[in-house]
């Protein structure tokens, strides 16, 4: 055991730190947040998977334009033509550029697999822990909310009211994020409720942090490698679900595209023309890898007991 | 690496009468990732028939692993070479329906966890009944009728009608009981207790051995008590073996291993356990560094790092396992010859560090100011019954008007078995609110003064909290760095301030400032509560509440953290709250101590006058239930065994709320007692600043004096 030298106590009776400052900022003292950072970009797969992520991105938000096709203007010259130079995916038999297309759809699939994701695990994450946290009249508000939400059937709701939707993105989203948080937040109360009795939350508790900050710095971290993986897989239960609501004729109508419904309307020539369906395909699960390489990704950075050394 | 095999570690000659005999056992546990868990490396003892044999040894030193192996209830992917014979009979590579016949019958193991031992669903006498049956052809009747007599054996009360009663109705002692009653159900000739203190209270461990002593003596079985605790064997084991890192490093005769350790380890071990008979406040001898991971083995002796007598040798040879003077001891030391011609102790061997004393201790008490002050508290809890219609039924008294005042740079010990309400009192002045009755004062401020929640926040800054546990109270998703900022964060700290501040903690109770980028569980235990009471440092208060700071601790452990914790007070000029079951640490920290029998307290006073004069009856009982590690003393020491559990707080006997378990009282006139039976005796004084709450309070020396050999010791 060191013996703590008597300098050092002398400058904890005294006000303290202030003539250490000087030296600080060559050693700071890591925070949490860059410990994480350092984490996250040791894994070599979770860096592939947001550059994956990032050139998907790109592709679709600016590979767009670099075709001199729009997605809603077909080549009347060209029905169903296989990939070439000029229709780079090749056409669908009305003439449509399949590049375009597969990019445009690709921009709606992005924009509502990880907004509803992020909506609904979050919403689930922040219920759940203030119920299981807070206890008595919070919780069986916030429990009473999820259960009603729970029985109302989600998907015909939306049925009901897409009609008033009207391309309207962030309310499409919105109205799917809403129907698919419950059982998470559910889970997430239950593992609440025992890590609200762990010593290091009463510890917390002791000296004073708050209960939402006790949430935050506590009880959420220690919940990640459920919330990582809730979100990843709300990724793709949100582009499935707008697929099959575009099916039925709801989500993303025409001449709006999305990934969906693009590999909906390729199902039939999926043998005879397969390029119509692989694109958007496999474009959809690149989508997916990249996001549950990345969700894995933080999922280790966030868990001490996944041995990356930094 | 020096292979086990070269290290000649056999017993010298094979000796006719032993039952069981162990020859260079290893025991190895491959991992996923391919590197080997070596477990135990050569371990070779005899067990003679009737004989007592207390293994000791920190957790991961193999202890428990080897009995295991005996029982033959390794999992199968387990390496296990050398051999083991039961009566002649090799237990190692047998057929696990063969083993079967055995287990049980001529050997078996009294577990650890009395809770999670014995099967929830069927009645206590029908799993007696089981064990009897799977190994004799006795009758449905006979067989149940000698349930009930392996029952009372072991002191169950009522054994005919608590026979018939699940696991659940029982107390954690009377399952432990059940357990000791099934082991001995056979006449077994192996008993093997592992580790019966730990889950259990200070008395109700002393009926345990005081049981085992019974079941000892009724079936003539030899046992092995594995420990780590040094104290417990002391007075029951005729035989010691000290294991580290899976090897036998020292085995004698327990006068042997206790007055002339010869193994450097051993002799941190006796000194770092704080000692009831000690005399006042003193330093313990710590054993630096932590026991070494099994899978990644230093080269030579593996106690090297840890050890102060360390030379060049001791880096490239691990010392076999060799006698001293005599055949029967034995220790593993390079320098065990050296030991025994300079006779050396534990004194001159570990350096014992100077404590200083904080320059608000040479005031007199009533001079220094209040850091807290308790009066009258009151918990009750109400007890409901209902779903829909709640109403209720009981009043829980967790915490019946207790009375305790602490001074600035003072340590009271608040004491006594679980359920006494210790823990209610402890989270009651952490809430910091409004008690139901009663007031407490932190640093000069009534908590019912505090009217909102910015106070109470301010008055937090005073009074801090070390918990149990350093796994569980600390965040494992939380670095070490950010562990320590949270207070300072809450508290409106400003990054550059907080940074110093971490590296000054960690500086504090003797970590590395590079240490604050880990997790937790990158630390060992010992480590993990220096950063808890870092932690609790953090805004320098002026009280700290510790609730049982190092019980969770391994023991050469221990010692370091009590240490540090009497460094800091002298130091900071802290006050300390120390909530334990365990009188002796308590012995060694504490000015004042307090006494709790449910919800009240009995006994209060400076140390040196209560433990040499203890004079409430659950005092004297419970000071007596502490082992002592000095086998003479063990031998002759009296105990007082208090008959029975702790009453229900939900419905406290009448008056004195002692009396049914009172050893006192049963030695009193019919009138005498009715005073006890009606009123609740105050707190009487015995002495300057020592009271008792008995109407016959007497003291009683409990405590055996300090051998003259040991005092000498300390004093140079």
């Amino acid at each position: 055991m060191t013996v703590p030298s008597q300098e050092l106590i002398g400058t904890v009776t005294a006000e303290s730190g202030i003539d250490g400052t000087a030296m600080l900022d060559e050693t700071r003292v890591p925070s949490r947040g860059r410990i994480i950072m350092r984490r996250f970009v040791k894994q070599k797969s979770a860096v592939f998977g947001l550059v994956l992520l990032v050139i998907l991105v790109f592709m679709a938000y600016v590979g767009i334009h670099f075709t001199k096709w729009g997605y809603a203007q077909p080549d009347y010259n060209s029905f169903a033509v296989t990939p070439n130079g000029s229709h780079w995916f090749g056409t669908d038999a009305a003439g449509g550029d399949l590049y375009a297309m597969t990019m445009r759809g690709a921009q709606k699939s992005i924009l509502i697999g990880l907004l509803v994701a992020v909506l609904a695990t979050g919403l689930a994450a922040i219920v759940g822990a203030s119920a299981g946290y807070f206890g008595k009249w919070v919780d069986g508000v916030l429990m009473w909310i999820v259960s009603l939400l729970l029985i109302i059937p989600g998907f015909l709701i939306i049925a009901i009211l897409s009609p008033h939707f009207h391309n309207n993105l962030p309310l499409f989203v919105f109205f799917l994020g809403m129907f698919i948080w419950q059982i998470t937040a559910r889970i997430v109360r239950g593992q609440t409720l025992s890590l609200r009795e762990r010593e290091y939350v009463l510890a917390a508790k002791y000296m004073g942090v708050s209960g939402g900050r006790i949430i935050v710095r506590h009880i959420l971290p220690n919940l990640a490698s459920l919330l990582f993986i809730d979100a990843t897989v709300n990724v793709s239960t949100a582009v499935l679900t707008e697929t099959g609501l575009s099916f039925f004729g709801f989500g993303v109508q025409p001449p709006d595209i999305s990934l969906g419904t693009l590999i909906q309307a390729a199902q039939t020539s999926a043998t005879t023309q397969p390029w119509l369906f692989l694109f958007p395909a496999g474009f959809l699960v690149l989508l997916l890898l990249a996001v549950n390489l990345i969700g894995q990704g933080l999922r280790d950075a966030f868990d001490p007991s996944t041995g990356i050394a930094v | 690496m020096t292979t086990a095999a070269e290290v000649r570690t056999r017993e010298p000659q094979p000796d006719e009468s032993a039952i069981l005999v162990v020859d260079d056992l290893h025991v190895t546990f491959p991992t996923l990732g391919g590197t080997k868990v070596r477990a135990v490396r050569g371990l070779s003892y005899q067990l003679r028939r009737g004989e007592a044999l207390g293994i000791v040894g920190e957790s991961g030193s193999g202890k428990s692993v080897s009995s295991l192996a005996m029982m033959g209830l390794l999992p199968r992917t387990t390496q296990i070479s050398g051999s083991i014979r039961l009566d002649g009979k090799e237990l190692i590579g047998m057929h696990d329906r063969e083993a079967s016949e055995l287990r049980g019958k001529k050997i078996s193991m009294i577990f650890q966890e009395p809770l999670s031992a014995l099967t929830p669903v069927y009645t206590v006498g029908a799993q007696v009944v089981e064990a009897l049956r799977v190994h004799t052809d006795l009758s449905k009747e006979r067989a149940q009728a000698r349930a009930v007599e392996l029952l009372d054996l072991v002191g169950i009360p009522n054994p005919r009608e608590r026979a018939k009663a699940f696991p659940h109705e029982f107390s954690g002692g009377m399952r432990q009981r059940v357990m000791i009653a099934m082991a001995i159900a056979n006449d077994p000739d192996v008993l093997i207790a592992d580790e019966q203190s730990t889950a259990l209270d200070v008395n109700i461990h002393a009926q345990i051995l005081e049981v085992l002593q019974t079941a000892r003596r009724e079936t003539g079985a030899a046992v092995i008590m594995i420990t780590h605790d040094l104290g417990v064997v002391a007075g029951l084991a005729d035989r010691v073996l000290v294991m580290y890192a899976g090897r036998p490093v020292e085995l004698g005769t327990t006068d042997e291993v206790y007055y002339a350790p010869r193994m450097p380890y051993t002799m941190g071990l006796l000194g770092s356990i704080p000692r009831l008979d000690a005399s006042g406040r003193s330093a313990l001898v710590p054993i630096e560094g932590s026991p070494p991971s099994l899978a990644n083995l230093p080269s030579g002796c593996p106690f090297r790092p840890r050890c102060p007598l360390a030379i060049d040798i001791c880096a490239e040879e691990e010392p076999p396992l060799e006698s001293v003077r005599g055949a029967s001891h034995r220790a593993a030391c390079h320098r065990k010859e050296e030991i025994e011609t300079n006779g050396w102790s534990v004194g001159d061997v570990f350096p014992v560090p100077e404590l200083g004393i904080a320059p608000v201790e040479r005031l007199p008490r009533e001079q220094r100011p209040v850091a807290l002050a308790v009066e009258g508290l009151v918990k009750h809890y109400p007890l409901m019954k209902g779903v829909v219609f709640k109403r209720r039924v009981g009043t829980v008294q967790a915490v019946d008007g207790v009375d305790f005042d602490i001074r600035e740079g003072e340590t009271l010990g608040l004491v006594g078995e679980s359920g006494c309400g210790k823990t209610t009192t402890l989270l009651q002045i952490l809430e910091l609110v409004k008690p139901q009755a009663g007031t407490i004062q932190v640093a000069g401020k009534d908590t019912n003064d505090l009217h909102n929640a910015h106070a109470r926040k301010a008055l937090r800054r005073d009074l801090q909290v070390v918990f149990q546990d350093p796994q569980a109270s600390l965040d494992p998703r939380l670095p070490v760095g950010d562990v320590l900022a949270e207070p300072m964060r809450t508290h409106g700290y400003d990054r550059k301030h907080i940074d110093a501040r971490i590296k000054e903690l960690l500086g504090l109770v003797g970590l590395e400032a590079g240490h604050a980028g880990r997790y937790p569980q990158e630390f060992s235990g010992g480590q993990r509560q220096r950063v808890g009471i870092a932690r609790a440092l953090a805004l320098e208060p002026k009280l700290v509440v510790l609730d049982e700071p190092v019980s969770a601790l391994d023991v050469s452990i221990r010692a370091g953290v009590i240490n540090l914790l009497m460094q800091l007070r002298a130091e900071l000029s802290l006050s300390y709250l120390f909530v334990a079951h365990d009188l002796s640490v308590v012995r060694v920290i504490a000015d004042r101590v307090a006494v709790m029998y449910l919800g009240r307290i009995v006994e209060i006073g400076v140390v040196d006058s209560v433990y040499a004069s203890p004079s409430h009856p659950y005092t004297q009982a419970l000071l007596s239930a502490i082992p002592i590690p000095d086998p003479d003393k063990e031998r002759t020491r009296e105990r007082i065994v208090l008959q029975g559990d702790l009453p229900s707080p939900a419905d406290p006997p009448s008056g004195c709320r002692f009396r049914t378990r009172c050893q006192r009282f049963l030695t009193l006139t019919e009138g005498e007692k009715q005073l006890c039976i009606d009123r609740y005796p105050p707190l009487i004084p015995m002495g300057p600043d020592h009271s008792a709450a008995c109407h016959y309070a007497e003291p009683v020396a409990v405590i055996p004096e300090q051998s003259k050999e040991r005092k000498r010791r300390r004093s140079t």
